[in-house]
């Protein structure tokens, strides 16, 4: 019985470099090992990726993995997924853990049914049961959780959602590094250019305050009721995904994991569920303010201060109050 | 290019969730119903593949009997022909179980391509269409922005994260998680409406494709609302006294006014 810690590397600008979401991860292997007392190992895939390698045999681990092969320097679900699976089955790790990123969504499922398994993906929590371990996950766009059980036979595979564990938790130490060289052939994907789209115009980090708008706001002819609001706080106007998706505020101004990330001083989300996807890319503001009509919406999980009720009505009161309170 | 297109009925986004008194899922008498959005993206990149290249869009639909009503809308929207799943207890059938269904339906389809949206917004585990890969042995790329059909292969936009993309190319058949946003989706024309109602629309059930729920491998034990993590100052009431209220705090309190 044993845990192993897939890490994620990537070389998007210059050399291969660490995931943060990964130490995450580690941190929580960590854990998991010092609770149900079993050995954690951690490994790393790719080619030329020694000094990462390096990195992790001075963390607390019974093992440092450098997975290398030249058919792992471009990533392909593929390759990577029976990468991971050679080295599970030499480690018979028992609990198989990784960040839970684009990249792990692209072949983690993949390898899991190669061995007739199901990874339990986007985890936020963990307890143990009876020596069991009982994995919480998200519902419906994070408005409820649910508690998740393996039934079967181990390896079990799960991914870690980002900022659901704390990499400053890390313990530092001394791990052997052992090197594996996976059997691999050479992919049916042909991984292509890297690239961003054109140079953002709006650089909404710069900002001090953000009104965002989500859903909640019906349709595009109602934009001006918030813009009204980002106008008498003198504030950026932002989105969540949907309301860029309809073409009703340009992408550039996307907040989120696929958008931009914020830590304005104050973050008013105005028709914002808050799925997770949002969170990510805000959950640092200072100040949080919500606006939703629905008192369970995740938004108020992380806000600071909100208001329950229609944003139709609260929206232009609000406008009315603050131009008030700047007089 | 054959197309098919895996759909799935979920509750409609705005639904008032209540855990059920079991503890085991939500209260299901009170909810509407609607595609998940991501399949109505995925469904739309069909529906223009095929408008662009020729062939057919078949959709494809594990679920309940009320599903039929998602399937007549995807239908209504121009795909040709449909195959509705029926399994009342759809939620019985883990990812990998749910796979094996759409799996099981499909491979004597022989698409050319196969795709789904990228999640589901109730369960969100965003595995079916990279397990659903895995079985019919296909190869796959996720979180797709953009489709381009070549000769014999595709060439797709893949999203990542921070703004990034990137092109991967690989040849046919093969199956794609389709990102919501990819395209802008269109609504039913009356004469839609009108065609879907003498579409094919087979129905097949989980026993006749020799799938059962059984062999689980990941149990859902609890359903609960989550607990805060922040203290909120939370305002209810006439709207006027909260935004009062609210600003109060925003300008004494918080001081960002």
């Amino acid at each position: 019985m044993s845990i192993l810690v897939v890490m994620e590397q990537r070389a998007v600008q210059g050399p291969p470099a660490w995931s943060r979401m990964s130490w995450e991860t580690l941190a929580a292997g960590q854990q998991l090992a010092r609770e149900l007392q079993q050995p954690v190992s951690a490994a790393v895939l790719g080619q030329g990726v020694e000094n990462l390698a390096a990195e992790l045999t001075g963390k607390k681990l019974d093992r440092a993995y450098l997975v290398e092969h030249e058919l792992l320097k471009d990533y392909t679900p593929d390759t990577y997924a029976t990468a991971v699976r050679q080295l599970v089955e030499k480690t018979q790790a028992s609990i198989v853990l990784f960040p839970h990123t684009y990249q792990v969504r692209d072949f983690l499922p993949k390898l899991a049914t190669a061995l007739g398994r199901v990874a339990v993906s986007d985890v936020v929590a963990h307890r143990i049961e009876d020596g069991k371990l009982v994995l919480v996950r998200q519902l419906f766009q994070g408005k409820l959780n649910v508690d998740v059980r393996f039934t079967g036979e181990p390896p079990y595979f799960a991914s870690l959602q980002a900022g659901a564990y704390r990499a400053d938790q890390l313990e530092a130490g001394s791990a052997p590094l052992e090197k594996f060289t996976p059997q691999l052939s050479p992919s049916r994907i042909k991984p292509l250019d890297l690239f961003r789209e054109a140079a953002r115009a709006v650089d909404l980090t710069a900002a001090e305050i953000i009104v965002s708008v989500g859903r909640g706001i019906k349709e595009a002819d109602n934009i001006p009721i918030v813009q009204k609001l980002a106008d008498a706080l003198g504030a950026e106007l932002a989105a969540s995904r949907p309301i860029c998706d309809s073409g009703w505020l340009p992408m550039e101004r996307q907040v989120g994991s696929s958008g931009q990330t914020v830590a304005p001083k104050m973050y008013l989300a105005v028709g914002i569920s808050g799925a997770i996807q949002h969170l990510v890319g805000m959950k640092g503001s200072k100040t949080i303010v919500a606006i939703n009509k629905d008192a369970n919406a995740p938004i108020f999980e992380v806000a600071d201060y909100g208001i329950v009720g229609d944003l139709f009505q609260v929206v232009p009161a609000l406008v009315e109050e603050i131009k008030k309170a700047k007089r | 290019m054959k197309i098919i297109v895996c759909i799935k009925q979920v509750p409609a986004r705005d639904s008032q969730l209540r855990v059920a008194s079991s503890g085991a899922w939500i209260q299901a008498a009170d909810l509407s119903y609607e595609i998940n959005e991501p399949d109505a993206y995925a469904l739309e990149e069909g529906l223009q593949l095929k408008e662009k290249h020729g062939g057919e869009v078949v959709v494809l639909c594990a679920g309940p009997a009320r599903a039929a009503q998602t399937i007549r809308e995807a239908l209504a929207k121009g795909a040709d022909r449909a195959i509705h799943i029926e399994e009342e207890n759809i939620g019985a059938f883990d990812p990998l179980g749910a796979a094996r269904l759409l799996a099981a339906a499909l491979a004597p389809e022989k698409p050319d391509l196969v795709l789904t949206g990228l999640q589901s917004d109730d369960l969100g585990y965003g595995q079916t269409g990279v397990i659903l890969a895995e079985l019919l042995g296909l190869p796959h790329a996720t979180i797709i922005m953009q489709v381009e059909k070549q000769n014999g292969s595709i060439r797709v936009k893949r999203e990542l994260e921070d703004g990034w993309f990137q092109h991967v190319e690989m040849p046919l058949p093969a199956l794609l998680t389709i990102q919501s946003g990819i395209n802008k989706l269109r609504y039913a024309t009356l004469m839609g409406i009108k065609k879907a109602k003498n579409k094919e629309m087979r129905a097949v059930t989980a026993a006749a494709l020799g799938v059962s729920a059984a062999s689980g491998s990941i149990q859902l034990s609890r359903v609960y609302l989550p607990g805060r993590s922040k203290q909120t100052q939370l305002f209810e009431g006439p709207p006027k006294e909260c935004a009062a209220k609210l600003v109060e705090k925003l300008k004494f309190e918080a001081r960002v006014i």
